[in-house]
């Protein structure tokens, strides 16, 4: 699976209540969430987001809060991925629980900079940016989460796993 | 027969719960939970997760506990959309324990004060701070909705065995010197990722001495230095606590004296003194007497991370016979129906109202800048919760500082954070000599 997008790059430890603060968190529409996503850190960052455009942080990224609102505002606004040096550990499941791939790579979170084009093959894990020619490698996701990954985030998996054991 | 390998206290709960008699950092587990927790931010997305499994029944009516706490009593419509929702859920599928109003409060004081979660136990909640059962020696980490939907339906969850920090406290405690402030130090001495994927264990005869409020809340703030569980081998305070309460058998783990540990660091609490965390990061943290004049304009005691009773009685002894100052907004927040009642009871609303602050139900209300105390631009707090990031109590322009409920009280008296020795000037008592935890 390959993606192409737009770097929006952030800081260290941007945490979860940067990402969406919990003044919206009375509701869990992610399209309404969506809207604000980011808007202190980032004033206007909803509005300029593309479908596709890619994060990147340094390390630490998603800490705080358990809030699933996080990625699924980021996801909801556009973003097709995140690259970053590390991400908490509650944020990187649920990345992943929806579908919404993480990838580990101290190099590109250094290098690659914001306005960057950079294309991403989920699957090798290459993250290649186009404006500066230079390529990167991410650490590879387990197996075990390609899986979840390729059916979709953690309940089509469950979803599928159920109906296997009804036939 | 060949021996077991040495086991720290986390992997022995992991690989009980999976069926394993052995398990090592980094291995991919398949776990059985004793509970499943939710709130009214997380629990509505884990229920349309849940519902898209497609299972006719939770894993266990009396082991799904679904909590209204956040932005409860309701604070606005949405709000008041979202407790529907668990409320709905929780009586469709039967649920033992679902909690709001009357005999509820914020859910990691609720849930230990109920004995819902026990020595030994995997507990897993849709909210970061319940790390806090690692007090009472469970293996218990937060996680998000998905997942919590997944875990209603099948009692099962993922998980990869964290590697273990030793984190070894030695020495005597210094006068008003508590749990809040030897987590605050050591998360300014490792940092907010110091632990990440870690168990944090917290150890040594410091420990030994805290009462349970007090371990509950290093606990707590594992989670602010990226662990995934903090964790303290049960002993006798913990039985004392755990014993009136449960309603179920548990078991005590305790980690083999060769265990293997990514770190171990020891520090000496007889050079800790109390500790603020500066904006806007939990691990900014000062010793109080080196923060220099800061003003403050509302002061927060509560929270899941110190409103517990013991928490209240410090701030009581502080506040006793004394007003806050008149630019000082107070705000006390009981953290649970039973803590607030027994509160009342101990005489310690009249110490707070005569000293000029507000009582309110139990709620993690303005924590997280959800209400009840939000602020407003260019205002500071300082507060007993556990985060202190950009906006997280209000306005985005405010700042938050943390401390324990005896820099809070003795600071809402000055209108600057302050150490309590200003304000109670005779030799003051020890955090760790108040018994009787809630």
């Amino acid at each position: 699976m390959k993606i192409e997008g737009r770097i929006w790059k952030f800081g260290s430890d941007v945490d979860t209540d940067a990402i969406i603060s919990a003044r919206y968190l009375n509701q869990s529409d992610p399209k309404e969430l969506a809207k604000h996503v980011m808007e202190d850190e980032r004033p206007g960052f909803f509005k300029e987001v593309r479908t596709g455009d890619i994060l990147l942080a340094e390390k630490n990224f998603g800490c705080g809060s358990s809030r699933e609102h996080a990625p699924l505002a980021l996801k909801a606004a556009g973003i097709s991925c995140i690259i970053a040096k590390s991400f908490a550990r509650i944020f990187y499941r649920n990345g992943l629980n929806i579908g919404l791939p993480l990838l580990e790579s101290e190099e590109a979170s250094k290098v690659i900079q914001d306005g960057d084009r950079v294309r991403v093959n989920l699957t090798t894990g290459e993250i290649f940016d186009l404006t500066q020619k230079r390529k990167f490698f991410a650490k590879p996701i387990p197996a075990f989460m390609q899986d979840l990954i390729r059916d979709g985030g953690l309940i089509p998996h469950l979803r599928k796993r159920e109906l296997k054991k009804k036939e | 027969m060949l021996k077991t390998p040495p086991m720290t206290i986390t992997e022995k709960i992991l690989a009980a719960h999976s069926g394993k008699k052995w398990v090592s950092p980094g291995e991919l587990l398949d776990v059985r939970l004793d509970l499943a927790l939710g709130n009214d931010i997380t629990a509505p997305l884990a229920i349309q997760a849940f519902k898209e499994i497609g299972l006719k029944r939770v894993f266990h009516r009396d082991r799904v506990v679904l909590v209204c706490d956040h932005f409860t009593p309701a604070k606005d419509i949405p709000s008041a959309e979202q407790c529907k929702i668990l409320r709905e859920f929780a009586k469709a599928y039967r649920l033992t324990h679902f909690y709001e109003m009357g005999e509820c409060g914020i859910e990691h004081a609720l849930l230990p004060e109920k004995g819902l979660v026990l020595p030994g136990e995997v507990i897993i909640g849709a909210d970061s701070h319940t790390c806090t059962y690692g007090a009472l020696g469970a293996f218990s980490t937060g996680v998000g909705s998905t997942d919590l939907g997944a875990a209603m339906a099948t009692g099962r969850l993922w998980l990869k065995v964290p590697e273990s920090l030793k984190l070894v406290y030695r020495g005597k405690l210094n006068p008003w010197v508590s749990g809040k402030d030897l987590i605050l130090f050591t998360i300014g001495a490792i940092g907010v990722d110091g632990a990440l994927y870690q168990a944090m264990e917290f150890c040594g005869e410091a420990i030994q001495t805290l009462p349970m409020a007090s371990r509950l809340t290093m606990a707590n703030m594992a989670i602010e230095a990226g662990g995934k569980n903090g964790i303290i081998e049960p002993d006798e305070i913990t039985l004392r606590f755990v014993k009136p309460r449960a309603k179920k058998p548990y078991k005590i783990y305790r980690s083999d004296r060769e265990a293997k540990y990514a770190d171990v660091r020891e520090y000496d609490v007889s050079k800790i003194h109390p500790q603020v965390a500066l904006p806007h990061i939990p691990s900014n943290v000062k010793d109080v007497r080196e923060v220099g004049k800061i003003e403050i304009d509302q002061v927060v005691i509560g929270s899941c991370t110190n409103g517990h009773l013991d928490d209240l009685r410090v701030a009581a002894k502080i506040l006793k016979g004394r007003k806050i100052a008149p630019s000082i907004r107070l705000i006390v927040i009981p953290a649970t129906q039973e803590i607030y009642h027994q509160a009342l009871k101990e005489g310690l609303f009249e110490i707070f109202l005569a000293a000029d602050a507000v009582i309110s139900p139990p709620t993690c209300g303005p924590c997280l800048g959800g209400y009840m105390g939000v602020l407003a631009g260019g205002e500071r707090a300082l507060a007993t919760t556990n985060r202190n990031f950009r906006g997280r109590m209000g306005h985005v322009e405010s700042e938050v500082y943390l401390s324990s409920p005896a820099v809070a009280a003795a600071s809402a008296i000055k209108g600057r954070i302050c150490h309590p020795e200003e304000v109670v000037k005779k030799k003051g008592f020890q955090g760790s000599r108040i018994q009787g935890a809630k």
